[in-house]
């Protein structure tokens, strides 16, 4: 699973990589998970419907909500009214 | 007496003259400091690679088509903006009740697809805050795959978050309307292209 950030300037920055099965790996993506959404950041998860085959997004507010085989968390800046 | 006249009056010359020569000394030594101060700050000053927006451009762009479905990512290459049916109101004919139109940074415009008539625009952004050096705004196409992926995740608190105005705020009707009719031309277009190629290669074996 990769951990990736929007980022003005860069485009997308890789900020963890590591297979959540394996439990070193796990704690560091769960404490790089916090650091996002402590830093203000939101984590959504590209995801695909079963039945339609259609590409749709689930927004994750915990580590514990992120979908088994998920290889892609995407962190954005908050949205704020403009 | 003219002598003394001549006297007094080449001593005052002289005073004014050290005067205005000592004040324009003290500016051009001002204005040689205030160069060296700015010439300082300039080398200072992290150096902004002209390319860069372009290479993160380039990644947002890669990003986005490998994340959204392939007609969202045709119809952003080809006309420059997202179409994105509403969830809370699939009709019966599940062409939706209405839609959005995301742009990048540019607010999101609710629309119609029935009449086309345009129903309010959502003002929302991503300011990354933390940013020093490239400043808060996010790609353009990091813009548009962050508004898409709020809309197709929660669109209800997305809708919350944002500004809403009647349309015309920001983004131009005129403009809003030829998009639409560029996106009735392309969809026209993308299914007679379609229909050329015929059936899948399964579908005719069967």
């Amino acid at each position: 699973m990769k951990f990736l950030r929007l980022m003005p300037g860069r485009g997308e920055v890789v900020l963890a990589e590591g297979d959540p099965r394996l439990s070193e790996d796990e704690e560091r993506l769960i404490d790089e998970f916090r650091n996002q959404l402590d830093s203000g950041m939101w984590a959504a998860v590209p995801t695909m419907d079963g039945s339609t085959g259609r590409r749709e997004a689930l927004m994750v507010r915990d580590y514990g909500e992120i979908p088994d085989g998920t290889e892609r968390v995407i962190f954005f800046p908050r949205a704020a009214g403009g | 007496m003219s002598t003394l006249a001549f006297v007094v009056v080449a001593l005052v010359a002289a005073a004014l003259a050290t005067f205005v020569v000592a004040s324009r000394v003290r500016a051009h030594a001002a204005r040689r400091s205030a160069e060296r101060q700015e010439r300082r700050r300039r080398r200072r000053a992290p150096r902004m690679d002209p390319g860069t927006e372009r290479r993160a451009e380039r990644r947002a762009r890669a990003l986005l088509r490998s994340i959204v479905n392939r007609d969202e990512w045709e119809m952003y290459r080809d006309l420059g903006f997202i179409r994105v049916i509403g969830r809370n109101a699939v009709d019966g004919t599940s062409a939706g009740a209405y839609c959005y139109l995301i742009y990048p940074h540019k607010p999101i415009v609710a629309y119609l697809p029935g009449s086309n008539s345009l129903m309010s625009e959502y003002c929302v952004e991503f300011p990354d805050h933390e940013e020093r050096v490239y400043g808060p705004k996010l790609p353009d196409s990091d813009d548009v795959l962050a508004k898409w992926m709020m809309i197709r995740a929660d669109e209800e608190d997305l809708i919350k978050r944002a500004n809403m105005h009647l349309p015309g705020r920001q983004v131009d009707p005129q403009q809003v309307r030829r998009d639409l009719w560029r996106l009735k031309v392309w969809e026209r277009d993308r299914r007679a292209r379609r229909e050329q190629q015929g059936p899948p290669q399964a579908a005719v074996g069967a």
